[in-house]
Parts: C-alpha cells; structure tokens; sequence
C-alpha cells in the first residue's frame, strides 16, 4: 500500500452557471442564478407543476464533434465536456494507460435514451430502436466512454448513491490511488435528467420548489420559507493524482484530497435520519482519514438542498461533531446559484471546494431573505473570508437510499 | 416517386456523415464501408436503420451483410423502394 497524499491536479465542469469550471466560479461568485423558467413544449404539454430549472449553461453537444456527441446521453456528453477541460486543466498528464482510472457517477443513468427509444418503439416499431440504444442510457456509459476517450486501462467504475454518487465516486478515487491501483484517476460525476418524467415524479414527492413565478429565487437553501430543491443538470470533473506523480511531472496542486467518507442510514428510503447519525459518522471518517480534528475545519460546503426537512437535518448532523463552533465555520451553500445536479453535484461542490480554499473564500449563498433559526449556519449572501491560515474543507453529499458521503480537503 | 441512384447515394452520403463525422466526398460507390470507411458493425446498423427510415425501405437483417459497398447498399435501396 502507497502512503503516498492524494492531489488534485484538474479541474472541469459544466453546469448551469457555465460551460467551464472557471466560468461557473466567477458566477457563483457574481451571486448568480442558473434557474430559469423551462421554454419545452413538453413542461405545456403535461402540465408540469414545476415549470423551472437550472439547465446546463452550454449544451454538450454544442462543444462535442457531432459523430462523438450523437453516441453519448446527454449525462455522458456533459461528463466528457467536463473531463476534457479539468485533463487539459492538468496538462494532459503523461501516464501509463494501466496506472490510469476513471471513478465517474451518475444518479440517474441515461434518462433520455431509454424514453426517447421507449417513444420510437411504440410509435416506429423494434426495427426504428438504435442499435446504441443500451450502450448510450447504461449508468457506466460516462465512465467507459471517459475511459475509451482518455486510454485508461486501469478501471473504469460508477458508483450509484442518488445525490451522493459523485462525492462518493471522489471517495472512491482517493482509496483507490491510497491503495496503489492507480497513479491517476478521473473522477467526478454527471447528470442530465431535466426531463418530464422526473420533473412529475419529484414534484410528486413534494420535493421540488413550487416557486413558479420567480425561478431565480425558488432554491434557497437555509432561508425561513424555502420550497423543495431545484432541479439541475451538468457534471463536473477532477484529476487526482499521487503527490509522487504530481511532482515529478511538476503539475500544479490545487489543494490535497486528505479523506473521505461513505455511510448509510438504514432508516427510510427517501428522508434523511432527523438525528443525523448516519451524516455525522460520515464526517468523522473523513476527519479520521486527514488525521484531523473537527476543530481544524475552516469551510464547509453543504449539501443544503432547500428541501424543508434536508436543511436542518443537516445541520443538527453537523452540531454533533463540531458542537457550538458550527455556528462559526464559513459554510456556502452553492445549491442556491446551481440547482441540485443529483449525481453530478459532489463532484460541482468538490471543484467549488477546492477553489474556495484556494483563493481564501467561502463563495456566497444567494436568495436568503430570512435565515430559518433551525439552520443558523454561518451561511451568507456576500462571499466570507477564510483567513490565512492553513485551510481545511468539507463537501457533504447525501442520497436517497441512505447514502452519506463526505470530502475533505487541505489547502495545497 | 423512386429516386435515382445518385439521389440515394447522396442521401446515404448525409447518413454516414452524420454517424461517422466522414466527408460525403469520401462516400462513393466503389467504396467498402469496412476497409475503406472503417465503419464499424453498430455504425453500420445505425446507418441501416436511418436508412430505412429515410428511404422507406426494408433492409433485413440476412442482406446487410452482403452489403460490402455503398453501391451494395445503394442498388439495393433503388431496387427495393416501394
């Protein structure tokens, strides 16, 4: 086993604020909304009772070679926009294909293949469905196709865990660099599942904000009367190396991935544990792993969702580890400006994690009007200093199913 | 109104262009879609089922493999368009 430190030497994503991982920053920063009224014929057509969403600021397919694009879900697409930028972003590291993997998530899978195929095979008959048809909706369709495009022949693996996937793909990767398995490895997550039959079935559940007039104020994470999530779409990518192999092709180190942590609930299929067991355990492997304190963190990304019950379920998870002092750590909760990405919003919190220590701020969280006094998280509509010192910082993602998956990361 | 085969050959020329990314300047009828055009067995029945539709024709599944050229394929589609 490698006692080697885990780096990040990339960065890339695509999502509702930007086609790119350093123009989606600048927005978060700027205080903007990814959320707008949907214009498909399809949200008329059924009715929707949810009308808005934080779609993918620059279609895939757009930035893609058509014959590369047309082969890939929409989820895929996304995830190789992302993965090309944060691979350039590391200087396309010179590896050896069996020292390269891929830990790539998603939620949700190829959602629109499978009921655009499922709508050519009741109007068209079997002899219209694409033969790519399996190959494009398949969960692990990112992960191999980010595989065949890269040449890594070390693994490629998905991980499914709902809104925890791509945190828990983070985890994933840095066990699997620890371990020795790779020298690289690619990592994040994606989704693209703004379609009508999710929109119907979370609107469903009563999880989604109702906020029909005003979209760009619906997600409003920790704020007295927020609604339900956003709905978004996008993915995000990291390349994480030994420090070993950083150094001695002299990349640059964004910040060290110092640990992680994945549990699971057992308590209910789609709510959180109210006492937030399963979420703490999580943080305090992830602290265990950095051989850290909870009094060494400085930032904290939250999952923060802007569901009613999500919000203050994670935030008494949190009081059991830090106590008191959670109420003096800079948190942001970036859901606010990019909509839920589902499987691809660890890895979009991870990169806005990351750069947050990088240049010493915790990025604000717009649209709160009134903070809710159950969540008095140290959250704030203008950016808020980390400080000088040395920076340690979590990103929590939790799933339905239970999942609970958390990252921490150290100031290069 | 059956097309002729230049017809088809030009639409079949979009078809495979727009599966492969190859030039429709490449796509002549001497032309192998597997040694020339390195067009692989799921491209290849990609192609066939867009071809169908496009051409309303039936291509079955026995006689896309004795389509070794695109002037195999185009032959077929003229002489088989209802």
């Amino acid at each position: 086993m490698s006692t080697s430190r885990i780096v990040v030497t990339g960065i890339g994503a695509s999502t509702p604020l930007g086609g790119t991982a350093p123009e989606s920053w600048s927005a978060l920063r700027a205080g903007v909304s990814g959320t707008h009224t949907l214009t498909h014929e399809w949200v008329e057509k059924y009715q929707l009772p949810v009308t808005f969403a934080a779609e993918g600021a620059v279609r895939p397919d757009t930035v893609l070679e058509r014959p590369i694009a047309k082969r890939l879900d929409p989820a895929s697409q996304f995830a190789l926009v992302a993965a090309k930028e944060a691979w350039a972003d590391a200087g396309e590291p010179d590896v050896e294909p069996e020292r390269l993997g891929v830990d790539f998530a998603t939620g949700i899978g190829g959602v629109w293949t499978l009921l655009d195929a499922w709508d050519t095979l009741r109007e068209k008959g079997p002899r219209r469905v694409m033969p790519m048809t399996v190959p494009m909706l398949m969960p692990n369709a990112a992960a191999g196709n980010l595989s065949l495009h890269f040449g890594a022949r070390a693994f490629a693996r998905t991980v499914a865990s709902a809104c925890a996937s791509s945190t828990e793909s983070l985890v994933n990767a840095y066990e699997h660099l620890r371990d020795g398995l790779a020298d690289v490895v690619i990592a994040g997550g994606t989704e693209s599942a703004i379609h009508p039959i999710t929109m119907a079935s979370f609107a469903s559940m009563q999880a989604l904000s109702r906020r029909n007039d005003d979209p760009e104020h619906a997600s409003r994470p920790g704020s007295i009367d927020r609604d339900g999530f956003v709905m978004g779409e996008g993915a995000a990518a990291l390349v994480l190396e030994t420090e070993e192999h950083a150094k001695a092709r002299g990349a640059k180190i964004y910040a060290v991935l110092v640990g992680g942590g994945v549990t699971a609930d057992s308590y209910h299929i789609t709510a959180n544990d109210p006492e937030g067991h399963g979420a703490a355990r999580a943080v305090r492997l992830a602290l265990d792993e950095a051989g850290a304190s909870p009094d060494d963190v400085t930032h904290i990304n939250a999952h923060a969702t802007s569901t009613p019950v999500g919000d203050p379920n994670e935030y008494q998870a949190l009081k059991q580890v830090f106590g008191d002092r959670i109420d003096d750590i800079p948190v942001s909760a970036t859901k606010a400006s990019t909509g839920h990405l589902l499987g691809g919003t660890g890895a979009l919190e991870a990169v806005f994690t990351i750069l947050a220590l990088r240049e010493r701020i915790a990025p604000p969280t717009i649209n709160i009007t009134e903070q809710d006094p159950e969540v008095p998280f140290r959250i704030s509509g203008d950016e808020q200093s980390l400080g000088a010192g040395d920076q340690l910082a979590l990103s929590n993602s939790f799933g339905f199913g239970g999942h609970n998956a958390v990252v921490a990361f150290a100031s290069a | 109104m059956a097309l002729t085969n230049d017809e088809v050959l030009a639409g079949l020329a979009e078809l495979i262009t727009d599966e492969t990314g190859i030039s429709a300047d490449e796509v002549a009828l001497e032309k192998s879609f597997t040694d020339d055009l390195d067009i692989d067995s799921i491209s290849m029945m990609t192609i066939v089922v867009n071809a169908e539709e496009k051409f309303g024709v039936t291509i079955p599944d026995d006689e896309v493999k004795n389509l070794k050229t695109v002037g195999d394929a185009v032959t077929f589609i003229t002489s088989h368009q209802a």
